[in-house]
């Protein structure tokens, strides 16, 4: 009972050594010399806590190791000048629970909600930006975690608007948990390596949900992209994995899923492709992995260039789209294998699941179509069916290679 | 008078074989494809792929024969005092009510009993359906009572059933082919919509594969259906093609010397 009571004693002389040693420095709204006294005042390892109340304040500049926290709902305001809200110029600053308001667009400085420069394990976490020019702008920071974030854009041209997060030169970061709507790109990602990008939702933005631009070695798993201009963009990089995404609803002239472009050795497992005016478009893109994925209801589910090699498509679900494989090559240089398409008209008549005849998912009329868009309004046409069926007896204008050889005679459900 | 007639008119088509054939054609394929097909997305898009080639088909040559074959009794009547105008009436609505309800009864039966179709989409099936009876059975009418030789009267319908099913969109994807320079949208849209078989499938092609439209020329395609003056549009385009044909073949019946 005694050594219990000491046990608490020590314990809360512990506690209280600690708030010593780290100050805790209140801001409220009334308090005329505003935030950016407070972080001045503040020591390496202090808590700020901001109260709750409307800040109309800009360029606070943080250059110590200091935990900001929003206490209720703390509004900063950035209206009143040009710049960024938070510049963070220093390691291990950690903001937490704000609520940032107006950041002035210019076409000449990237003004953020939270801006970090050469930064080294940060963390923003459950933060709430609303029309900010970009939300969160991270140049040069390593190591650092982004969680829970609502980021809202007010976004109407692609020049005039900003990213919701946006890395330049970062490395080993994680992106968790945030939910991004109506920037130019919903997260963008130059020059990023190690990034692990999870459970993100990203919808309505201008150009991508997703955008990687020579960002290697790069994860993203369990994210929602909707209605954006293209779900997301891939370019230019290598070694990125892909798992458990959805891709919905982005529809338009040049609205894909997933574009792949010039990228190499990734793995695309298990994601789910509906109602996109393309599923997946690929132009220079090889030794990718396309594992267990469902295409549901795109226009085309697949548009692979002639200069993709050695990509693999295995066990993927083409469910009810219009067009399933739309290429411009007459040869293809990938492998298609063990899929279940729902075209599919062969037999299986030793029962083993494999239909016994090849399928080639690439129509006659897909090839007219992408040479002429216009041939789409015969979609569904009785004359180009009866081409379609002489075309299968006859190959002469799709692709006799691009074949799947063992065409599964039903859908794979995980 | 005319009501007298029609009854009389509807009991005899109504007693062929054939019509109630053509109702359990239609029957036992939407079953088929409810039961066969994955979803109903698919299955509707391939119902509506056999509608809008049968349901021509069957009126034209159905209604051809049925006008040849009821020559003698048109004949019989007409020395009778009864006015060219209520005889033509009970004939081709005579004709056209019974193929319209072995069409419905066929079709919407099993589709709202056993799918959750959308009332848009029904609604669109069972109206270019309604509406191709009529043009065909119309354009059936005109034929045999335009020509008095059996074969060529037969011949022509057929003709002109081949040329708006099939030659007419060999011919569109010829000019797009060829023309494929120049901005054509405005041009395919009036085209192909002129023919009351295209514009069936492409009224359905626009509720299902909204996807593959949305690319840059089919946006102008969708913009163009899809919108309330679209709607507006089709159904004048059918109704002019259904009053049309319906006066075409009543001039002939009047001028007709029996």
């Amino acid at each position: 009972m005694i050594l219990k009571l000491i046990n608490i004693i020590f314990c809360l002389c512990l506690i209280n050594s600690v708030e010593l040693i780290a100050g805790i420095i209140y801001v409220n709204p009334k308090d005329n010399s505003g935030i950016q006294t407070a972080v001045d005042k503040a020591k390496d390892g202090d808590t700020i806590i901001i109260n709750k109340g409307v800040y109309k304040q800009n360029s606070i500049v943080i250059k110590r190791n200091l935990t900001v926290i929003g206490k209720g709902e703390a509004i900063i305001d950035g209206s009143i000048a040009d710049g960024s809200i938070i510049y963070v110029e220093s390691t291990k600053v950690h903001i937490k629970g704000l609520f940032f308001k107006n950041v002035k667009r210019t076409a000449i400085k990237d003004n953020a909600a939270i801006r970090l420069n050469n930064s080294e394990g940060s963390v923003i976490e459950n933060n709430k930006i609303l029309n900010g020019f970009f939300g969160i702008y991270l140049a040069r920071c390593n190591d650092f975690k982004i969680f829970g974030n609502k980021i809202y854009g007010y976004s109407k041209t692609e020049s005039s608007s900003g990213n919701g997060i946006h890395l330049f030169r970062c490395t080993t970061a994680v992106i968790k948990d945030n939910y991004i709507e109506n920037h130019r790109d919903g997260i963008y990602l130059e020059f990023v390596s190690k990034a692990n990008i999870m459970q993100n939702h990203s919808l309505l933005n201008l150009r991508y949900g997703l955008h990687f631009m020579f960002s290697d070695g790069c994860d993203y798993e369990r994210n929602k992209f909707e209605r954006n201009g293209a779900g997301v963009a891939v370019m230019y990089s290598k070694n990125v994995n892909m798992r458990n995404n959805q891709f919905h609803n982005n529809w338009g002239s040049s609205a894909y899923g997933l574009l792949l472009k010039d990228i190499r050795d990734g793995e695309i497992i298990n994601n789910k492709f509906d109602n996109n005016t393309v599923g997946v478009y690929m132009e220079g893109s090889n030794r990718l992995d396309f594992k267990r994925n469902d295409f549901i209801k795109n226009g085309w589910a697949l548009k692979i260039m002639g200069n993709c090699v050695d990509n693999h498509f295995n066990q993927n679900n083409f469910i009810s789209n219009t067009f399933e494989v739309a290429t411009n090559s007459k040869q293809s240089y990938s492998y298609f294998d063990n899929n279940y398409w729902s075209g599919y008209t062969g037999y299986d008549i030793n029962r083993d699941g494999i239909g016994d005849v090849p399928y080639s998912p690439v129509t006659l009329f897909s090839v007219v179509s992408s040479n002429n868009p216009e041939a789409l309004i015969l979609l569904h046409s009785f004359f180009i069916q009866i081409l379609e069926v002489a075309e299968k007896v006859f190959p002469s204008l799709t692709p006799e290679t691009l074949k799947d050889k063992k065409p599964l005679m039903k859908r794979i459900n995980d | 008078m005319f009501i007298k007639l029609f009854k009389y008119s509807i009991r005899d088509v109504a007693r062929s074989k054939w019509l109630l054939l053509y109702g359990l054609f239609f029957l036992l394929l939407t079953e088929f494809l409810i039961w066969f097909s994955s979803d109903t997305s698919r299955a509707v898009v391939s119902l509506l792929n056999v509608i809008i080639i049968i349901i021509p088909l069957v009126s034209i040559i159905f209604g051809t024969i049925y006008t040849y074959n009821s020559r003698e009794f048109v004949e019989l009547l007409l020395s009778q005092p009864i006015s060219r105008k209520s005889l033509y009436h009970s004939i081709y609505l005579g004709l056209t009510i019974p193929l319209v309800m072995a069409y419905l009864i066929g079709i919407a039966i099993p589709l709202i009993i056993q799918t959750d179709i959308d009332i848009s989409i029904l609604l669109i099936i069972l109206v270019s359906g309604i509406a191709l009876t009529f043009i065909f059975v119309g354009i059936a009418f005109t034929m045999a009572l335009s020509f008095d030789d059996k074969v060529k009267g037969m011949g022509f319908s057929f003709i002109i059933w081949l040329s708006l099913s099939l030659i007419y969109d060999a011919s569109i994807l010829l000019l797009i082919w060829l023309l494929g320079d120049y901005p054509l949208e405005s041009a395919l849209i009036i085209v192909s919509s002129a023919n009351p078989i295209d514009l069936s499938r492409i009224m359905v092609m626009l509720k299902f594969d909204v996807a593959a439209l949305m690319g840059y020329t089919g946006a102008i395609f969708q913009r163009f259906f899809g919108g309330l003056t679209g709607i507006i549009y089709s159904i004048s385009v059918l109704l002019i093609w259904i009053v049309a044909l319906y006066f075409i073949g009543r001039i002939k019946f009047n001028r007709k010397n029996f």
